[in-house]
């Protein structure tokens, strides 16, 4: 039933998920090169980018799109790659900050006051990212909704297009290096970090425990075997958000004098 | 920019509290590998495990996560100014370890009941032997500590 509209969906996901970031990537090195012959760009941006960028088309390259269409544990691995390491890499080369220092100041102004739109804004808020990543994975994994993107096109190519755009999105909303207007305080982008942590190990405990998702041909073994990838993949995902939030963090405390930083009275 | 620090004394307290989490993480990192990975006697999931636990659990998971890494970068902000007392932060390292430890033997197997040590009938002497290396680890933290502190004064 799967097998005979599958040519299209793979093709799709191909052209959305492995030409076009390459085409974007094409632009990144083109404007990074551009901006490095006047003034700085790290190269580790650059390369974060390109990993970035070559994780996704890895993930809808043939070996792996095969085996996560018929075998659950592979869908997890696209899963990981496509929705955390994939924009992991993205977000932290930056693009947003190199488009901004690319285009004349009047045109980055008026990609900023884009982001001041109400809507916009509520969307980027780091609440809405982790909403729109994470309860989008529970309302996959606990509900028929898996079964049914297996069985239909558009349905299966849409899910692999939210699971990159809401990874990136949450990734750039509580940790990115990229500006964004009215972000909120570190405490609260903390906080759902800490949370979205949290509930993506709940998550992954729960598929392992009740063998979720329901309705596919998956054995309880090879669920239980794709849960766990997914809390344990999915930590090292967090894991590197988190060492970006706080290098961050004390990277600008790094430049503030002791006397500022030191709150204690013992400090001098 | 340069600044006179006529007096650039090491923070003790601080090289404490950089380090705790650095020994909650390392301890939290062995107890996954050995006792869930490697000898297997932990379950990744307990079917005996009450719902609401299983929740605490993922947030604790979380939290562990946070505060290895919060650790680990007051560690290096500290070293990089020159106030980093090392042996406050053995100190520390080894409270964590202790810390965790007991929280993990009397809050997650006790009171959570997230699983227990080891699937046998004289789980006792588990839970005794687990809590009294906590114990261990935090007398010797505090020790530890006292002693830097009677160096420095």
């Amino acid at each position: 039933m799967i097998h005979h509209s599958w040519g299209h969906p793979s093709a799709a996901l191909w052209l959305l998920l492995g030409i076009l970031p390459f085409i974007l990537l094409c632009f990144y090195l083109l404007a990074a090169v551009r901006l490095r012959r006047t003034t700085r760009w790290s190269l580790w941006r650059l390369a974060s980018f390109t990993v970035g960028t070559l994780v996704l088309a890895a993930s809808v390259l043939p070996p792996l799109a095969d085996w996560a269409h018929h075998d659950l544990r592979g869908h997890m691995l696209q899963h990981l790659c496509l929705g955390m390491f994939g924009p992991l890499g993205l977000v932290f080369g930056a693009p947003g900050s190199l488009l901004l220092r690319s285009v004349s100041a009047q045109r980055a102004r008026g990609i900023m006051t884009i982001l001041r739109i109400r809507p916009v804004r509520l969307l980027i808020h780091p609440v809405t990212a982790a909403f729109l990543d994470i309860g989008g994975m529970y309302l996959l994994y606990l509900t028929p909704f898996y079964a049914l993107s297996m069985a239909n096109s558009l349905l299966f190519v849409l899910l692999h297009l939210h699971f990159v755009l809401s990874g990136y999105l949450f990734t750039w909303s509580v940790a990115g290096p990229d500006p964004a207007p009215h972000r909120p305080p570190r405490s609260v982008r903390l906080l759902v970090i800490f949370l979205a942590t949290a509930a993506h190990a709940i998550l992954g405990k729960l598929m392992y425990g009740y063998g979720y998702p329901h309705g596919t041909a998956a054995s309880l073994a090879e669920i239980q075997a794709a849960a766990q990838w997914m809390y344990y993949g999915g930590d090292i995902a967090e894991f590197c958000i988190i060492i970006g939030f706080f290098a961050a963090w004390f990277r600008q405390r790094s430049t503030l004098p002791d006397a500022l930083v030191d709150k204690s009275p013992q400090a001098r | 920019m340069t600044h006179a620090k006529p007096c650039l004394k090491p923070d003790l307290k601080r090289s404490l509290r950089a380090a705790v989490p650095l020994g909650i993480g390392l301890m939290a990192a062995v107890d996954e590998i050995i006792f869930h990975q490697i000898l297997a006697w932990h379950h990744f999931f307990d079917w005996g495990t009450p719902a609401l636990s299983l929740f605490s659990d993922g947030l604790l998971h979380s939290g562990e996560l946070i505060f290895f890494m919060l650790g680990f970068f007051m560690f290096i902000d500290l070293r990089s100014r020159k106030r980093l007392d090392l042996t406050a932060a053995w100190a520390g390292f080894i409270l964590g370890l202790g810390a965790f430890q007991l929280f993990d033997g009397i809050v997650d197997h006790k009171l959570l009941r997230l699983h227990q040590i080891r699937y046998v009938d004289n789980l006792w002497l588990y839970d005794l032997v687990w809590n009294a290396f906590g114990l261990l680890f935090i007398a010797a933290g505090i020790f530890l500590y006292r002693h830097a502190r009677g160096r420095a004064s």
